[in-house]
């Protein structure tokens, strides 16, 4: 009876890891789904509506450029469009990180409907020297994805109290938090010479003919550099 | 509790494209076994699509904003995600102050 069932043991322990890796992102999104949800009321959006599209979309890149380029009535195609080049990269990321990653197909499936660039980012990392479970994966795509929905519905009824986010920095907390995603991924030349050329280009790009062009075309001269620069003999 | 129709079915087509992008890389994966320059390039999208979605905001608002884009960049390496954050939304703060 006292014997602790080793499995039962290891999946604690996963889970515990992945609360303890994603807390600091968890965080984080907090004051970055109020603002989320305050600034979708501004666009005319409900209470109802925002809880509605985190909890089915649950991706912050593409709701916050969904809510800047907001109108009624909503452009359906065209924001399923910006939807798509925003998150294409889950493609890929799905497709790296899928035989890393203990769960089913099945389970995958259902599992990676809570992929985020957090918990992605944060499972190659651990898939580095450890294997990434499904306890592991779980623990985090339950914290993020209660954090969000609560975070951003909170906002939007908290919306009219808050004021002009600006006032508090509060619209910089997303910038910030992809700055320091991306620092995440080192400064190699290969990755300096990507993170410059798809900045250069997004700007331009958005400045020149506007977005959401400006997010593809970055991506994709960033991408692009990152394949010249690796060199013919780059050894993975 | 008001529902816009369109609306709705904007969210709906948003959910839809958002689910299909996470799961098409279970269909592919076993495709894709990638080395040198194509290995680059497929390691090059998180950063890449990242950087491309804030540059607008960090780059051509304004001094304030990208100066303190450049504070957090400078911090990122440095200390903690949330720590990071901090950093540049109070520095933002401040340079929107005095600029």
């Amino acid at each position: 009876m006292d014997q602790p069932n080793p499995l039962k043991t290891s999946y604690r322990r996963d889970a515990r890891a992945g609360l303890r890796d994603i807390a600091p992102a968890a965080i984080a999104a907090i004051p970055i789904g109020l603002l989320f949800g305050a600034v979708a009321i501004t666009k005319g959006l409900s209470p109802a509506e925002v809880a509605l599209m985190s909890a089915l979309v649950f991706a912050g890149g593409a709701q916050f450029a969904a809510i800047e380029s907001w109108v009624s009535p909503a452009p359906i195609l065209a924001l399923a469009f910006g939807t798509f080049l925003i998150n294409v990269r889950h493609v890929l990321m799905g497709a790296s990180l899928s035989p890393k990653i203990g769960l089913s197909r099945t389970e995958k499936f259902v599992g990676f409907f809570f992929m985020t660039d957090e918990s992605w980012a944060l499972s190659e990392r651990r898939a580095l020297d450890r294997p990434v479970t499904g306890a592991y994966w779980a623990a985090m795509a339950v914290t993020l994805y209660a954090n969000w929905v609560v975070s951003t519905t909170l906002g939007a009824v908290l919306g009219s109290f808050l004021g002009d986010p600006a006032r508090f920095g509060a619209d910089f907390a997303f910038t910030a938090l992809f700055i320091g995603l991306v620092a995440g991924f080192g400064r190699s030349r290969v990755t300096l010479v990507t993170v410059g050329v798809s900045a250069a280009v997004s700007a331009l790009v958005h400045h020149f003919i506007g977005a959401p062009w400006h997010v593809a075309s970055g991506a994709l001269a960033g991408i692009a550099a990152a394949y010249l620069a690796a060199g013919k003999d780059a050894r993975s | 509790m008001s529902m816009d129709t369109t609306t709705l079915l904007a969210i709906l087509a948003m959910a839809v494209v958002t689910y299909f992008t996470r799961v098409a890389g279970l269909l592919v994966a076993d495709r894709l076994a990638l080395t040198g320059r194509a290995k680059a390039a497929f390691d090059a999208i998180p950063p890449a699509v990242l950087v491309a979605v804030i540059a607008p905001t960090a780059l051509t608002t304004g001094w304030a904003e990208a100066l303190a884009a450049a504070i957090t960049a400078f911090v990122a390496f440095r200390l903690p995600l949330l720590a990071t954050i901090i950093v540049g939304v109070v520095s933002v703060v401040v340079l929107r102050h005095f600029m």
